[in-house]
């Protein structure tokens, strides 16, 4: 739920961004403070909504699971923006992405099979070598 | 004749100077964030006895989390920086995918996590399918 979340608001917050982004002035080194009132834009300012909803939901995950176990689950969110360019908005999916979504969603199923969190201070190795079913059984649970 | 290699051009060291400030800060964002959650323990646990105020409050009064999160925001801004000079289809694959394996470095050096063949495959697969997908 709370990783589902995370996939969600980011692709959604950074589209946002991107769009109001490209339709700025460029902007140079010299005024910095043009960064600062890009800031208020309507755009850029539903995109930093969806990222504080999405930084709520990281900060959750990572308070209870490794920072290489949600990373990568993260990743998820760019298979969900695919996915729903291609169903609802009914864009075109090359080879090369279809490529790139079946990798991520493999790396994601990779690292949810295993424990989400180190074990301390007990040696992590053995813990996980021994009894990787038990972790991934209270994985699921959550 | 002699033709000119791409990677000699001042156009490829700024995209890759933009990329690295990206990658750095936010990697830095990241590890210190992730140690910050890990010190305050399951949010979840807190909000269940103290409610969400106290969650919050758990949160904020860390000092580990806003240097954290003063990284993330200056990672924040070179991306804005970033978007406005070079295409997004440059910027956002190459950023999200190299930070997912510097992350994965940083959290083994600086968290001392279990980054164990498992999760090493997994992030080079998420960083090549990013990749690929925003490319």
């Amino acid at each position: 739920m709370i990783l589902g979340l995370v996939s969600v608001c980011t692709p959604l917050g950074d589209s946002c961004l991107s769009r109001g982004m490209t339709h700025m002035q460029a902007i140079s080194l010299a005024h910095p403070a043009s960064l600062i009132a890009a800031v208020f834009t309507p755009w850029i300012a539903l995109g930093i909504a969806l990222l504080i909803g999405y930084f709520a939901s990281y900060l959750t995950a990572l308070s209870w699971a490794d920072l290489t176990f949600v990373m990568p689950a993260a990743g998820l969110g760019n298979v969900v923006i695919a996915l729903l360019s291609r169903y609802w908005l009914h864009e075109q999916i090359s080879l090369e992405r279809w490529a790139g979504i079946v990798l991520i969603t493999v790396g994601v199923g990779f690292v949810a099979h295993g424990p989400s969190l180190t074990e301390r201070p007990a040696a992590s190795d053995q813990t996980e070598a021994a009894e990787p079913d038990v972790l991934l059984e209270e994985e699921q649970v959550r | 004749m002699t033709i000119p290699s791409p990677a000699v051009q001042p156009e490829f060291w700024m995209a890759a100077a933009m990329i690295a400030a990206i990658v750095l800060t936010s990697t830095a964002g990241e590890v210190l964030t992730a140690a910050a959650m890990k010190s305050i323990g399951d949010l979840d646990e807190i909000r269940a006895h103290s409610g969400m105020k106290g969650a919050i409050l758990a949160v904020v009064t860390c000092p580990l989390f806003f240097a954290g999160l003063g990284f993330l925001a200056l990672s924040f801004f070179s991306l804005l920086f970033a978007l406005n000079h070079m295409a997004v289809s440059l910027v956002a694959p190459a950023s999200a995918s190299l930070t997912l394996v510097t992350n994965a470095i940083a959290a083994k050096l600086f968290l001392k996590e279990n980054v164990d063949r498992r999760r090493w495959t997994s992030a080079v697969l998420v960083c090549i399918g990013v990749y690929l997908l925003a490319h």
